[in-house]
């Protein structure tokens, strides 16, 4: 394991504060950037403009050019030159302004920062975090509401995460850059600036490790895992099902490559049912890996087969119809109902 | 040397069968276009008839080359060659999977690598075992490549030679990244009490072919080192041929002069001048170290010999236009000037020979023994940080192989 984060500079992030993911994330990079000079960001208008999201706001104006760069317009740049100053030894963190424009970048990450280390026996280390906000429900135009998470999950040699909540945006943006590996760390873009999700967060010590998932609301009728912008949605739900007597218990991915199913597997276990959440496409996901891996583990556990709640098998529509598309609590909550019901 | 009008090429028209047989009209054009010596404009310090040309621009740069110096570039030249030629004919005799010949680009790899300092970096694509050896890494470190046991695993920060990158084009973006670092890190623009670079002033050489030049990263590559000012040395070996594609088939213009478009010099060389490559790589290097950021260097060379042992190079181009480049010879030229100037006799000539073939022979005898990886292997190295994942599935394989063995399969 990569050493443990360094705390950061004493009075540079007061020990609690209230925090939405956005601010979390921004707190959280310049504490990384304060505790090693080799941890530089870089993608398109992060500087000046703070990136699109304002999620690197300020960090140009207190660590200069050189460490916050704004760069020219193309992904495979970015993640290209990210390799090499990775592989000079710098720390690099990229910033891709919308998922659905990672393509670009898709083979400098499939080919080359996913295998070096790999290719070279270890000898070639490439420490890249790979920010990337992800996910629908903010009515934007085409190509700015995707979820292709399972396209990198699938892809050995990478890491992938995802953060639901403040107190996680800070510590484990963190954390991912302390991390050896390379790591795309998907950030619920809808999320950023919730005021609902704001909360205090203790800025001197991690709740726990990055490649962890964590139960969020215990339960005994039927688990559901998610991740990312999904969690919220199921734990609103839970809170709905438990007006009408029903107990579910939610589980945090957080990492999604690897899977850490411990978690799913324990808490099946118990509640013999699974729903898996995801904004994504359904078919060779990540929650079918959940499925596959839980009917393998927990068979004599389930008292009915794992069911999903996802996004359908066609391109994200038209930001009017995205409500159809996304799952909600509803949709949730009858995923739900059909579990218990077999 | 024929001319290009005594040239014999098929008229269209001779027959379905045999014009299936034969070059495109275009390739035929193609071929004759490039065999031209690459123009006015290519710098040229040894002529294929091996008289030096005085230079005011570059013989400075190559004011210390003296006698043993250029014997020793020769010795480069021929033991890469005849390593290289026994690389193939192993492959030939099924013992790599494939070799990649650099056989005419002797030149152009070793006058560039030679032109490195030890703290510079060398992002290779895959063709590059002349840079290699140049660099130190022992030829042997290469061969598991191709035959197959490896992805390369050579010490590349003690070598300045990254690891060979086999997608056509990603490298360049790569080095950019490592160049900005070298910046970064105030290692460029720092000159010592007469104004030349400090001793520890850094470079970063980037190796490509022709048809790369057609990739986003080279050009996202060019970009960057633009706009950065990054220590960038674009080595771009045109040897005319993408496997079947004609460099016509990439650009309309001679390609040095695209770094004009990103506001770089760019300068063709002739690639098969270890002098010429030597002087003109140390003068791009020496504007990187001043901090004057990138420069573009086309070696106009050709390649001799198949694109890699599984191309058939008689179906695209004509026997022709090989015949006219064996006559500028990287190797020939400097061996005329050393005997014409006095500065090597026969016996120097066949005991370079003797050690090359030495040099195969040891070559040879470390394929053919060299060991098969565990299948362990497979698994090892995919993270820097330990995968339980993974190591679950390991150990799950390694005790199913086992039970192989307890069976008396194995
Ligand atoms: C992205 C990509 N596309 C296709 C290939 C297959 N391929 C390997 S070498 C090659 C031709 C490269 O030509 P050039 O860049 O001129 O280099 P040369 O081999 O002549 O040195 C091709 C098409 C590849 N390796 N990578």
């Amino acid at each position: 394991m990569a050493a443990p984060v360094k705390s950061p500079v004493d009075g540079a992030v007061p020990a609690m504060q209230k925090l939405t993911i956005g601010k979390a994330l921004n707190l959280g990079l310049r504490a990384a950037m304060e505790a090693d000079d080799k941890v530089i960001v870089l993608g398109e208008d992060v500087g000046k403009l703070g990136g699109v999201f304002r999620i690197t706001d300020g960090l140009q104006k207190d660590f200069g050019e050189q460490r916050v760069l704004d760069t020219p317009l193309a992904e495979s740049g970015i993640i290209g030159t990210a390799v090499g100053l990775a592989v000079r030894g710098f720390r690099p963190v990229c910033e891709i302004q919308f998922e659905g424009f990672i393509f670009p970048g898709f083979d400098q990450i499939s080919s080359q920062l996913a295998k070096l280390h790999y290719r070279t026996q270890g000898k070639v280390k490439v420490p890249v975090v790979v920010r990337v906000p992800f996910g629908g429900g903010i009515g934007a135009v085409e190509h700015h509401s995707e979820s292709p998470e399972s396209l990198f999950a699938h892809i050995p040699g990478l890491k992938v995460v995802s953060c639901s909540n403040p107190a996680d945006a800070y510590w484990m943006i963190q954390q991912a850059i302390d991390c050896d590996d390379p790591v795309l760390f998907f950030e619920p873009k809808r999320l950023y600036h919730n005021g609902q999700l704001k909360s205090e967060v203790d800025t001197t010590t991690p709740p726990g490790p990055l490649f962890a998932s964590r139960v969020v609301r215990q339960g005994t009728d039927c688990t559901v895992v998610a991740y990312g912008p999904s969690v919220k949605v199921c734990l609103d739900a839970a809170e709905a099902a438990a007006e009408e007597g029903r107990s579910l218990e939610v589980i945090d991915l957080r990492t999604i490559s690897p899977l850490d199913l411990a978690p799913v597997f324990e808490s099946v276990r118990r509640t013999g049912r699974l729903v898996a959440v995801s904004e994504a496409s359904s078919e060779s996901s990540i929650t079918s890996e959940i499925a596959a891996r839980v009917q393998q583990e927990c068979f004599y556990s389930l008292e009915a087969p794992v069911l999903r709640a996802t996004g359908f098998d066609t391109p994200y529509p038209p930001s009017k119809l995205e409500e159809h598309f996304l799952p909600d609590l509803d949709r949730v909550l009858h995923t739900v109902d059909r579990a218990m019901g077999w | 040397m024929p001319s290009p009008e005594q040239w014999t090429h098929p008229e269209p028209g001779e027959g379905p069968a045999a014009q299936a047989a034969q070059p495109s009209r275009e390739q035929v054009i193609a071929g004759l276009r490039n065999t031209d010596a690459g123009g006015a404009e290519v710098t040229q310090l040894l002529t294929p008839e091996g008289e030096r040309i005085a230079s005011p621009q570059f013989d400075r740069y190559i004011s210390d080359v003296d006698p043993e110096a250029l014997r020793g570039l020769y010795r480069d030249m021929v033991l890469v060659r005849r390593a290289d030629r026994e690389a193939n004919a192993m492959q030939r005799q099924g013992q790599l999977g494939i070799w990649v010949p650099l056989l005419g680009q002797e030149a152009a790899q070793v006058g560039s690598g030679r032109a490195l300092k030890p703290q510079d970096m060398a992002f290779p694509s895959y063709r590059e075992h002349g840079v290699a050896y140049t660099r130190g890494v022992d030829f042997k470190e290469l061969l598991g490549i191709f035959r197959c046991t490896d992805h390369g695993g050579w010490d590349f920060k003690a070598h300045g030679f990254h690891p060979y990158t086999i997608v056509i084009g990603n490298q360049v973006l790569n080095a950019a990244g490592y160049a900005m670092g070298q910046k970064f890190e105030g290692r460029v623009g720092n000159t010592d009490g007469d104004g030349n670079p400090s001793s520890t002033d850094e470079a970063t050489i980037v190796y490509f072919g022709d048809g790369a030049t057609s990739q986003g990263d080279v050009h996202e590559g060019f970009v960057w080192a633009a706009v950065y000012d990054a220590p960038l040395v674009f080595f771009c070996q045109n040897n005319q041929w993408a496997i079947s594609e004609p460099t016509e088939r990439q650009s309309r213009l001679p390609l040095y002069q695209r770094a004009r478009g990103y506001g770089f010099p760019g300068i063709r060389v002739d690639g098969n001048d270890v002098l010429a490559c030597l002087a003109v790589t140390r003068w791009a290097l020496e504007e990187c170290r001043h901090g004057n950021g990138p420069v573009l260097i086309e070696a106009f060379t050709y390649r001799m010999d198949a694109h890699t042992t599984t191309d058939d190079p008689t179906r695209y181009r004509l026997s022709d236009e090989l015949e006219v480049w064996k006559h500028k010879d990287p190797i020939e030229r400097v061996r005329v000037h050393l005997a014409r100037s006095g500065f090597a006799d026969q016996a120097w000539f066949d005991q370079v020979q003797a050690e090359a073939d030495a040099f195969a022979a040891d070559l040879r005898e470390f394929c053919f023994n060299m060991p098969e990886p565990p299948p362990e292997r497979v698994f090892a190295n995919v993270y820097a940080e330990p995968s339980p994942v993974l190591d679950a599935q390991r150990d799950e394989y390694l005790s199913y192989l086992a039970g192989f063995v307890e069976a008396g399969e194995r």
